[in-house]
C-alpha cells in the first residue's frame, strides 16, 4: 500500500485529497494501536489513562477521515473530556494510582489462554477481511449521508425525526444512570430507623422526658 | 476520501481484539473498564465505516447513542468500584470471588 | 331443555358453598341449603322430562354441550349431557329419592359435630351421580362414576374416628378400584375399537343395526364394563364391602349404598346394551353372576343381627334380581326393578334409621321388639316397604319381580328356579327382621344407652317417633311403594317405563322377551306361593328370639368369603407384596433414583469447580466461545 500512496502521490489534486486521506488514516491507526497497546501493556492506571486519550484522539481521526465531523467532535469532548477524566478522577480518588499488585495469578492458565485467544481472533478477523463483500446491506435506508448539507444538519434531522423514540430513551437512561450512581456511591450511614430507636429508648427510659 | 473501508473495518478489528485481550489479562478493575472502552470505540469506528460505504446517516446517529450508552455505563461502572473499593480495599478483580462454586 | 343445566349445576353449587362456607352456614340451614339444592335439581329433572315428552320417541335424543374437555388429535371428548328417556328416568328417580334423603337427614344428623361436612359430600354425590348418568360418553361417566366412589368413602367413613368406620370405607373404595379397572379396561377397548367415547359415535351405529360388532371385541367389552358393574353395585366376587359400609350415618345407606350409587352398574350394562347384543357369552354371565349373587346374599340375610345389614345383603340381593333381568335380555324389567327398589329399600334404610335413632343407635334386632306401639308413623311405612321388597302384590316389589322372573324363565328354567327360591328367602329374613324389631316383647331397656352415639340431643326415656322432616320423606316413598307399579303395570296399556324406554333399546338390539300370558300367570302365582310360604315361616319361626338352628355360624358369617379373602389376602398376598416391596422396591427402583441423585450430586461436585468467582474466568469463556464462532464463520465465508 505505500507503494501505490507513493506513486499516487504526486499525480493530481485529486490524488494529492487521496494521499492526504492515506495520510490521516494511518496517523490515526498508529495513534489508535499505540494507545491500545499502551492501555493493555502499561502497569500504572494513570498512564493507562493517558494512553486511552491518544486512542480516543486516532478514533476521531478517523472519523473525519471519514467526514463524520460533529461525531469526532462528539468523540473529544465527551470521551477525552468526560469519561476518561471521569477513570482519572476515580484513580486518584480511590488512590489506586500506584502498579497493579503483582500478587501471583488466581488462575495460572488465564493469561497465556487470553494471549493465544487473542491472537487466534486476530489471525481470524485478518482472514475475514480477505472476504469482499461485507458491505451487503441496502444503502441510504435512513437518510443520505453524501447529499448536500452539512454533516450535524442531516444528524440532527435524523435524530429528531426518525430515531426520536430511542433518542428521548437515551435521555431517561442517563438520567436513571446519574440516580444510580448516586444510589451507590452514598456513604453507608447508621440506618435512620436504628436512630429513631435509639432517640424512642431515651425517650422512654430518660427521666423527665419531653411529654 | 478513497481509504478503502476494508482497511478501516481491520483496524477497527485489530482494536477490538487488543481490548478484548486486555479486558482478559488485566486485573486491575478501571483497567478493564478502559479496556471496555477500546471494544466499543472499534463498534463505532466500524459503524462510522459502514455509514460512509453505505451512505446512511443511520450508522453515525448509532455511533451516538453507543456514546450516551457508554457514558451512563462509565458512570455506573465506577460508581460500583467507587462502592466495591469503600467496602474492601480490592485493587483487583481477582479479589472479588464470593460467587466461587 | 335448558333446566338440564340446572340439574347439574345446582348440587354443585351447593356443594362449593357447603365446603366453603359450611361451618358459617351452621346446624339446620346448610341441610336446608343442599334439600334446596337437591330439590331444584329434580325440579329441573322434571321440566326435562315433560319438554322431552312433546317430543316424538324418536327425537327424545338431545346433546347440550357445556365445553370440550380433551380435544387430542382424532379423539374429542365434550363435557355433555346427553338427555334421552334412559338417562332422564335415572335422573329423575335419582334426583326425587335424593331430595327426600336429604330431607331425611336434616332430621337425622341433626347436632352432629361435621353437619356441613355431610351435606357437602351429600350435595357432591348427587352432582357425581347425575354427571354420571347424564354424561354423554363413557369418559364423562367414569368422571361421575369415581366421583361418588369418592363420595362413598368419604360418607362410609363419615365418622372416621372411629376404626370400623375408617376401615369399612377404604374397603369399600380399594373393593371399587377393581371394579374401576375393569371399567377402565373398557374404555381403552372402546377407543382401540371405535376411536371414541361418546354414546352416540360408539353405540349409536349398533342400536340402529348401521354396524356390527365382532362376536369376541363385544365379549372383551362387555366383560370389562360388567366388572365395573360388579364393583360398583356390590355383586359376587367384590360384594364384600356393601354390607362393611353400613359403618355409614343411615340416610347414607339408604341414598348410596340403596338407591342409586349402586345401581350405577345397572345402568352402565343397560347403556351398553347394543355392545351386549352382540355377545350372548356376556349376557349369559350377568345373568349367572346376578342368579347367583341373589342367592347368596339372601341366604346370608337370613342370619344377620344388625338392622342394617340384614338390609345391606338384601340390596346385594336385588342387585342380583335387577342383573338377572338385564342379563335375560329384559333390560326395562331391570332398570323398573332399580326404580321400585329405590324407593323400598330407601323406604326400609330410612325407617331403620328411624329405629335406630329412636333407640339411641342401638342397631342389634335381638335387642329391639314391640316397637310397634312407639313409633307410629314408622312402623306402618316399614311394613309397606317389608310387603313390597317380600314380593307381595299388589306392592312395587311383586310387580317388578315378577318381570324379572319371567324373562328369567324365557332365558332358562333354572334361572327362574333360583329367582324363586331367592324370592322366598327374601321373604322369609324381612319377615324374621319385622317380628324381631316391630312385634313381641320389648327387649330393649329405656335408659340402656343414655347419652350414646354420635347424635345426643336427646337422652334415654321411651322410644319416641322422629320429627317430620324424617317422616315426611317416609310416608312418601311409601306412597311410591304403594303405588309406583302403576309407572309400569303390565295391564290395559299401563306400560309407560316399557313405552318410555323403547327407544332406547330398539327391538334390533334388544328383542322382546315372549312369555305367554298363560305361562305368567302359573309362574306369577307360584312365585307369589313361594314369597307367602316364606313370609309365615319367618313371622311363626320368630316368635322366638333365639333360634340357633335356625342361624348357623357359617351363614353369619356369610359363607366365610369375607374371612377367606381376608386370609388370602393377608397371608401370601401379604407375603409377595412384601417381599416384591424388599426386592422390586427397595433395591431395583429406589437403586435407580438414588443412582441418579448420586449421580447428579457427584457431577454438580466435579462441575462447580469450573465456578471459580473470577470474572474474568468467565469472560476468558465468552471470548473461547467468540473465537470458535469466528472460526466457524471464517471457515463458511473464506472459500
Amino acid at each position: 500500500m505505500y507503494a501505490g500512496f507513493l506513486a499516487s502521490a504526486a499525480s493530481s489534486g485529486t490524488d494529492l485529497a487521496n494521499a492526504s486521506a492515506w495520510a490521516v488514516f494511518l496517523v490515526g491507526a498508529a495513534m489508535i494501536l499505540t494507545g491500545a497497546f499502551g492501555v493493555i501493556l502499561l502497569r500504572n492506571p494513570v498512564h493507562c489513562a493517558l494512553m486511552l486519550v491518544i486512542t480516543l484522539f486516532g478514533i476521531a481521526l478517523e472519523f473525519i477521515d471519514q467526514s463524520a465531523d460533529f461525531l469526532a467532535a462528539v468523540q473529544i469532548i465527551v470521551y477525552a473530556g468526560a469519561i476518561v477524566i471521569l477513570f482519572l478522577f476515580v484513580i486518584m480518588f480511590l488512590g489506586v494510582d500506584r502498579r497493579e499488585a503483582a500478587g501471583p495469578e488466581a488462575t495460572k492458565f488465564q493469561k497465556p489462554i487470553a494471549l493465544i485467544l487473542g491472537a487466534v481472533s486476530l489471525v481470524e478477523i485478518l482472514i475475514l477481511s480477505q472476504v469482499d463483500h461485507w458491505v451487503s446491506g441496502a444503502p441510504s435506508v435512513a437518510g443520505r449521508l453524501d447529499g448536500p448539507g452539512e454533516n450535524v444538519q442531516k444528524l440532527g434531522q435524523s435524530i429528531y425525526t426518525r430515531y426520536l423514540l430511542p433518542f428521548e430513551m437515551t435521555a431517561a437512561l442517563l438520567v436513571i444512570a446519574v440516580v444510580a450512581a448516586v444510589v451507590l456511591s452514598r456513604r453507608q450511614q447508621p440506618g435512620a430507623s436504628e436512630l429513631r430507636a435509639a432517640d424512642k429508648e431515651k425517650l422512654v427510659v430518660g427521666p423527665g422526658g419531653a411529654e | 476520501m478513497t481509504v478503502p473501508g476494508a482497511w478501516y473495518l481491520v483496524l477497527a478489528a485489530v482494536l477490538f481484539g487488543l481490548g478484548a485481550t486486555g479486558l482478559l489479562i488485566r486485573r486491575n478493575v478501571l483497567v478493564m473498564f478502559m479496556c471496555v472502552e477500546l471494544m466499543l470505540n472499534a463498534v463505532n469506528l466500524t459503524f462510522v465505516t459502514f455509514a460512509r460505504l453505505l451512505d446512511d446517516v443511520g450508522g453515525q446517529v448509532s455511533v451516538l447513542f453507543v456514546l450516551v450508552v457508554a457514558a451512563a455505563e462509565v458512570v455506573v461502572g465506577l460508581a460500583i468500584i467507587v462502592a466495591m473499593f469503600r467496602r474492601r480495599a480490592a485493587a483487583t478483580a481477582d479479589d472479588i470471588h464470593v460467587l466461587r462454586g | 331443555m335448558n333446566a338440564a343445566y340446572l340439574i347439574v349445576a345446582l348440587p354443585i353449587t351447593g356443594a362449593l358453598i357447603l365446603l366453603f362456607g359450611g361451618r358459617r352456614i351452621g346446624d339446620p340451614l346448610s341441610g336446608w341449603l343442599a334439600t334446596i339444592a337437591a330439590g331444584g335439581s329434580f325440579v329441573g329433572s322434571v321440566i326435562v322430562w315433560a319438554s322431552l315428552l312433546g317430543r316424538s320417541g324418536a327425537d327424545r335424543t338431545v346433546d347440550k354441550q357445556i365445553f370440550t374437555w380433551i380435544p387430542v388429535g382424532s379423539l374429542h371428548v365434550d363435557f355433555a349431557l346427553q338427555l334421552d328417556p334412559l338417562s332422564i328416568a335415572m335422573v329423575l328417580f335419582v334426583t326425587g329419592v335424593g331430595s327426600l334423603i336429604h330431607l331425611y337427614s336434616i332430621g337425622y344428623m341433626k347436632g352432629d359435630r361435621s353437619y356441613p361436612r355431610f351435606f357437602f359430600l351429600l350435595n357432591l354425590f348427587l352432582f357425581s351421580m347425575i354427571v354420571l348418568v347424564l354424561a354423554d360418553s363413557y369418559l364423562f361417566s367414569f368422571v361421575g362414576w369415581e366421583g361418588v366412589g369418592f363420595c362413598s368413602y368419604g360418607l362410609v367413613g363419615f365418622w372416621f374416628d372411629r376404626e370400623t368406620a375408617a376401615v369399612a370405607a377404604k374397603k369399600a373404595f380399594v373393593t371399587n378400584r377393581v371394579g374401576d379397572f375393569g371399567f377402565m379396561v373398557a374404555l381403552f377397548l372402546m377407543f382401540g375399537h371405535f376411536g371414541s367415547f361418546s354414546y352416540s359415535a360408539v353405540l349409536g351405529p349398533l342400536a340402529s343395526g348401521h354396524s356390527t360388532l365382532a362376536g369376541a371385541t363385544a365379549t372383551g367389552i362387555g366383560l370389562m364394563l360388567f366388572l365395573g358393574a360388579v364393583g360398583k353395585s356390590a355383586q359376587i366376587p367384590l360384594y364384600m364391602w356393601l354390607p362393611d359400609a353400613m359403618e355409614g350415618p343411615t340416610p347414607v345407606s339408604a341414598l348410596i349404598h340403596a338407591a342409586t350409587m349402586v345401581t350405577a352398574g345397572v345402568y352402565l350394562v343397560a347403556r351398553s346394551a347394543p355392545i351386549l347384543h352382540y355377545s350372548h357369552a356376556v349376557l349369559w354371565v350377568i345373568a349367572i353372576v346376578g342368579a347367583t349373587t341373589a342367592l347368596l346374599a339372601a341366604t346370608i340375610a337370613c342370619a344377620q343381627n344388625d338392622i342394617k345389614r340384614v338390609l345391606a345383603y338384601s340390596t346385594i340381593s336385588q342387585l342380583g334380581y335387577m342383573f338377572l333381568g338385564e342379563g335375560s335380555g329384559d333390560y326395562t324389567a331391570g332398570l323398573f326393578h332399580m326404580i321400585t327398589h329405590a324407593f323400598f329399600k330407601a323406604l326400609l334404610f330410612l325407617a331403620a334409621g328411624s329405629v335406630i335413632h329412636a333407640l339411641n343407635d342401638e342397631q342389634d334386632m335381638k335387642k329391639m321388639g314391640g316397637l310397634r306401639k312407639y313409633l307410629p308413623i314408622t312402623f306402618p311405612t316399614f311394613i309397606i316397604g317389608y310387603l313390597a321388597l317380600s314380593g307381595i302384590p299388589p306392592f312395587d316389589g311383586f310387580w317388578s319381580k315378577d318381570a324379572i322372573l319371567d324373562s328369567a324363565w324365557h332365558m332358562s328354567p333354572a334361572l327362574w328356579a333360583v329367582g324363586a327360591v331367592t324370592a322366598g328367602l327374601t321373604a322369609y329374613y324381612m319377615s324374621r327382621q319385622v317380628a324381631l324389631v316391630w312385634l313381641g316383647q320389648a327387649r330393649w331397656t329405656s335408659d340402656g344407652h343414655e347419652g350414646g352415639g354420635g347424635h345426643g340431643g336427646h337422652g334415654g326415656g321411651e322410644p319416641h317417633e322422629s320429627p317430620w322432616v324424617m317422616t315426611a320423606p317416609l310416608v312418601i316413598l311409601a306412597f311410591c311403594a304403594t303405588f309406583g307399579w302403576l309407572l309400569n303395570a303390565p295391564f290395559g296399556g299401563l306400560d309407560f317405563v316399557n313405552k318410555w324406554l323403547a327407544p332406547v333399546f330398539p327391538s334390533t338390539i334388544d328383542p322382546a322377551v315372549h312369555v305367554g300370558t298363560g305361562t305368567k300367570w302359573v309362574l306369577g302365582i307360584a312365585v307369589t306361593a313361594i314369597c307367602f310360604l316364606g313370609l309365615g315361616l319367618g313371622l311363626t319361626a320368630w316368635r322366638k328370639v333365639d333360634r340357633p338352628a335356625l342361624e348357623p355360624a357359617v351363614l353369619v358369617h356369610g359363607w366365610y368369603i369375607d374371612e377367606a379373602v381376608s386370609a388370602a389376602v393377608s397371608g401370601p398376598l401379604t407375603r409377595m407384596a412384601s417381599a416384591f416391596s424388599f426386592m422390586i422396591d427397595a433395591r431395583v427402583v429406589d437403586g435407580a433414583v438414588n443412582g441418579l441423585a448420586r449421580f447428579t450430586s457427584g457431577t454438580g461436585r466435579q462441575l462447580r469447580r469450573m465456578q471459580t468467582g473470577y470474572v474474568r474466568n468467565y469472560a476468558l469463556g465468552i471470548g473461547i466461545g467468540t473465537a470458535v464462532i469466528l472460526a466457524f464463520v471464517a471457515t463458511r465465508v473464506g472459500s
